[in-house]
């Protein structure tokens, strides 16, 4: 099945999104029968892929047509669990690199919230009435506060490693300690205890912000998000439209306006070239909102969002990305010039922050992308401003010295577009340089920078003449692909995120990675392990050796 | 706060309570709070009356069973374990023949404990759901009976609570208290099992429960019997022999309705017998309908990871599993289903441990059968011609395979129109309900009985019918 990541709440299967002046309400009421496999039931509001789909655009289309909203509240429509968290069953029996992506969407998704709740003075209210088990936790956990209903039964829990041998996948351990410091020897308590932990002694761990009794619950959530959408202050009433991406594809060829996506599964690499505006792009907050999700800024980047996802999800085996771009780059630099300034008045511009914003997004996404990624630099290429940040989030650059061959660099690579561990992609590239990085910001807005000084400077791997460039990256690419996917995956992923820890580089480094190991140990999927087994007429055997 | 001393005189016992420290002070602790517990949520307006009751002092043939006047709050409920078997092994799964535990295994505690929390959950619900039927009793000795049966309750909670405080630790200390903290019916702490949250404020309604949904009760009491775990094993089996009298209770009671209505239709030639302030056998049917169909329910879904889990673990295995099984890994075995594909009923193959649950209603269903085979010689001895049914196992159910869709009492699938069409054909109506309570009169008097309730064949412990079992 080819999987699609489209959607718009009209069509929404297993969410409610209702938006009541400044206060959105996304109710989770799953559809047993209508996951995205058959083979399963999503029972208890417990989730597959089509949930979190629906999740993810929900809380976009927030931010994007719905920017006066202050609080979401998320509740569940199921009257005895908030949710279970992922379907174990559909865990079961998914492929490792499905479990992996599945994983790794659903933490984007989860960090989305949180992007959401810094950046755009949104307040989640997690609702919390009845079992909050697993992801429905971690769920609850990327929110900025948890309600739990105090009945005697309604617990939060961590389940996974009591019941299923592997771990929470979804930030949940990282969340339970780093962000809402519960303390580590009690989170320890916590995550064996399969029936999880209820009532007061939820709220004096710090698991969940308050326990309110089943009858006045209702009431106290409303309550709460009454009063936070009277704190805050935010008074925009213009919106725009997210229109739907169109893409046409037909031979593994996948046209969208400004982005082409062409998979080359016998050389198992994929190249996506993104087209620069065609035109110069409007300058002033009222023309740019007027074009809405035609923006430049904010549709090529939807696009190649897309791309991303269904090259993760639908094209598991090609295991090399090649970026190039085209077109007039003075039309990217003079639009995220405007929306930039746009940003830096005493009122920002909400539209222009969200494009950014959803800007950085994307490109995080390519950061925790598992594929090899290269970027090719070459005559008439447009990597400047945004685009420009795929050179550097690229594992290796080629640039043919030409006299058409440049990169321009441009007040956006400084901090508007900082990678999951805080850093710019080139502070990252420059980490113990200083002196280079600055020498690099001093010509931020000295236009064109020719291959020889993109060299001298480092911002390209390699500048190749045109006798040595087209043979030099053939060899290059069939070696890369040549190599063991698992060892690129795992090198990739430590050389790209150099310096400080975040929560999120946590959680997609010592979270994800401790958990794609248990995921392949027969301990948890193996045919005597917990995960295997759950639900089936055998018990678990271990394998007790510690690794 | 009631003061209380722990002593082998105030609770009978055979767990070595006065040499167990531990358990004492956790007694101590929970013992008050049980007694306070009793007075606000026990049974209303009797308390301080003398009720003849029987009370357990030892598990011997002589001790079980000492028949005496007593108030209620002065019952001794004591904590028994049936002896025990020499060289018992575990019945059922995947550690069937190895030694039983007499210590709780750390990777089962948790399923164990809410096992037990589960099971402990119903005992003082059903008190709680019965609190206010004394006010309407129809005689002194069924008023006496209601009073056994709470009492049992309490006692059973106490068995339930020597099991969470001796082997659970501080988590099964709180799991104890909070058993006297939920409140059936109430919505902000509920009992754990929605049927237990429903009250029972008439007494048709009570010997239905007692006979059906108290049976549900003998057979998880039968499944956790064959516990590997030995002080459950053994805490089970003897709550059997006090749910006998429980399942006595409801059984003869449905059984003297039927009685008094036959001989009201014979002597008036008619079916109607509401004029004479009895219950026809068509709400009678209906009753049976509604309390057999959501005792079902108490089983849980047809098929369990839960009840494989539990079975693998040797946590519960099937009711006789060690007198009546050979296989009792049964690890290999296969059950068949009868499930709904595309809108037909068709057979389904399921492993044998995802299947204990239907394996432990199959044996309901067979128990239920005996019962109302009883009630229906009794119409024929009144040369009635008419039969009294239970309902298919599809109809009416909330829990598991069928409750998505409906199904008439002889277990044919039907649509919503037609269910919603007939189902006050089938199941109470208001109107049914409002009549039976309309007949909730108190009756008092030594000897007599309430006009839709025949009097029992004999008394209680070989005494009349006349005895004065309450001392109003």
């Amino acid at each position: 099945m080819f999987i699609q990541f489209q959607t718009h709440p009209d069509a929404y299967r297993h969410w409610r999104l209702k938006i009541e002046s400044q206060i959105a309400r996304l109710v989770l009421d799953v559809k047993e029968d209508e996951g995205l496999y058959k083979d399963y039931k999503l029972k208890l509001n417990s989730y597959d892929l089509s949930v979190d789909i629906e999740l993810a655009d929900a809380i976009s289309r927030i931010r994007f047509e719905h920017p006066e909203v202050k609080v979401v509240v998320i509740s569940s429509g199921n009257e005895r669990a908030f949710s279970a968290g992922a379907n174990i069953f559909m865990l079961g029996q998914s492929s490792h690199e499905f479990k992996v992506n599945f994983c790794k969407f659903t933490n984007e998704t989860r960090l989305y919230m949180e992007d959401a709740s810094l950046h755009s003075g949104i307040h989640f209210i997690c609702a919390a009435s009845g079992t909050t088990a697993g992801g429905g936790y971690e769920l609850a956990l990327a929110c900025d506060e948890i309600i739990l209903v105090d009945d005697g039964n309604s617990a939060v829990s961590l389940p996974e490693v009591p019941l299923l041998g592997v771990l929470p996948g979804t930030g949940g351990l990282t969340r339970v300690v780093d962000k809402r410091k519960v303390r580590k020897d009690l989170a320890d308590v916590f995550c064996t205890i399969s029936e999880g932990i209820k009532g007061e002694r939820a709220v004096s761990w710090n698991l969940v912000d308050t326990v309110v009794s089943k009858s006045h619950f209702q009431d106290a959530v409303e309550k709460r998000a009454q009063e936070v959408a009277g704190q805050t202050d935010k008074s925009i009433k213009k919106d725009i439209q997210l229109a739907p991406i169109i893409c046409q594809s037909s031979n593994n060829l996948f046209q969208y306006d400004y982005v082409h996506l062409e998979i080359d599964i016998e050389k198992r690499l994929a190249t996506i070239t993104i087209e620069a505006p065609r035109t110069p792009q409007p300058e002033t907050a009222e023309e740019i909102s007027q074009l809405g999700s035609e923006l430049w800024a904010l549709k090529a980047f939807r696009e190649l969002d897309e791309a991303i996802l269904k090259l993760r999800f639908n094209f598991c085996d090609i295991g090399l990305i090649i970026f190039k771009t085209k077109g007039n780059p003075a039309h990217i630099l003079d639009a995220e010039k405007s929306l930039l300034q746009l940003t830096k008045t005493s009122q920002p511009f909400w539209f222009a922050k969200e494009v950014l914003l959803h800007m950085k997004r994307v490109l995080k996404r390519i950061d925790v992308t598992s594929r090899s990624l290269v970027t090719l630099i070459e005559p008439h290429s447009a990597f400047a401003g945004s685009l420009a940040e795929l050179v550097f989030a690229a594992d290796r650059s080629y640039m043919l010295s030409h006299s058409e061959s440049f990169i321009q660099l441009s007040n956006i690579s400084h901090e508007t577009l900082p990678m999951g561990n805080g850093l710019s992609r080139l502070e990252a590239r420059y980490y113990g340089a200083p002196d280079m990085l600055e020498n690099v910001r001093h010509r931020f807005s000295e236009g064109p920078i020719d291959a020889k000084t993109c060299q001298t400077l480092g911002l390209v791997t390699f500048v190749l003449d045109e006798i040595d460039y087209e043979d030099e990256v053939r060899l290059f690419l069939e070696e890369r692909t040549s190599l063991s996917p698992d060892a690129l995956t795992g090198m990739e992923a430590n050389l790209r995120f150099i310096g400080p820890e975040t929560l999120e580089t946590k959680i997609f480094s010592r979270l994800s990675a401790w958990q794609n190991w248990v995921f392949i140990r027969d301990n948890a999927t193996g045919p005597t392990g917990a995960l295997s087994n759950y639900g089936k007429p055998t018990r678990p055997q271990f394998d007790f050796t510690r690794c | 706060m009631v003061a209380f001393s722990i002593s082998h005189d105030r609770i009978p016992n055979n767990v070595h309570l006065s040499d167990d420290k531990r358990l004492q002070r956790a007694l101590e602790m929970w013992q008050p709070n049980f007694l306070n517990w009793w007075l606000d949520m026990g049974p209303q307006g009797f308390q301080e009356k003398d009720i003849y009751l029987r009370t357990a002092t030892s598990v011997d043939s002589d001790g079980w069973a000492v028949f005496d006047y007593v108030k209620m709050p002065e019952y001794r409920w004591g904590i028994f374990l049936s002896p025990p078997e020499k060289n018992r092994t575990i019945p059922g799964g995947d550690f069937a023949g190895d030694p039983v535990w007499n210590e709780v295994p750390g990777e089962f505690r948790a399923s164990l404990r809410r096992l037990i929390v589960t099971q402990a959950d119903t005992e003082p619900a059903s008190v709680e759901q019965q609190r206010r039927l004394g006010e309407t009793c129809p005689s002194l000795y069924d008023l006496r009976n209601l009073f056994q049966v709470n009492v049992e309750e309490g006692r059973h909670l106490w068995a339930m609570v020597y099991l969470l405080q001796t082997y659970f630790g501080r988590d099964g200390r709180e799991e104890a208290e909070a058993l006297l903290n939920r409140r059936s019916g109430n919505i902000d702490k509920p009992r754990i099992l929605s049927t237990f949250n429903e009250p029972i404020d008439e007494w048709l309604s009570l010997f239905m429960f007692t006979n059906f949904t108290d049976r549900d009760g003998k057979f998880q009491l039968l499944a956790l019997a064959e516990s590997a775990f030995e002080p459950l094993s053994r805490t089970c089996r003897f709550m059997l022999t006090e749910e006998a009298h429980h399942l006595f209770v409801g059984q003869t009671g449905i059984q003297r309705v039927i009685r008094k209505t036959a001989e009201l239709m014979n002597e008036h030639d008619c079916d109607d017998v509401r004029p004479f302030e009895a219950i026809p056998l068509s709400i009678i049917q209906r009753y049976i309908n509604f309390w057999y169909s959501s005792s079902l329910d108490l089983f849980g879904s047809e098929q369990s990871s839960n009840a494989a889990t539990y079975f693998a673990a040797g946590l519960k295995a099937r009711a006789h599993e060690a007198r009546d099984y050979e296989d009792h890994a049964a690890k290999t075995g296969h059950y068949d289903l009868e499930v709904l594909k595309n809108g037909q009923l068709v057979k389904e193959s399921i492993p044998l441990r995802n299947a204990m649950n239907e394996i432990l209603r199959d044996d309901y269903i067979k128990d239920n059968e005996k019962g109302l085979n009883k009630w229906n010689i009794e119409l024929q001895k009144h040369h009635i011609q008419h039969t009294l049914y239970l309902p298919h196992r599809r109809f009416n159910r909330t829990v598991g395979l069928y409750s998505d869709h409906h199904f008439d009492p002889q277990g044919h699938l039907i649509s919503k129109d037609q269910w919603e069409e007939s189902k006050t054909h089938w199941l109470p109506s208001k109107e049914d309900r409002a009549f039976v309570k309309s007949l909730m009169k108190p009756v008092t008097e030594r000897g007599h009985y309430a006009s839709w309730i025949a009097p029992p064949l004999k008394g209680i412990n070989a005494l009349p019918n006349d005895f004065e079992y309450v001392k109003i």
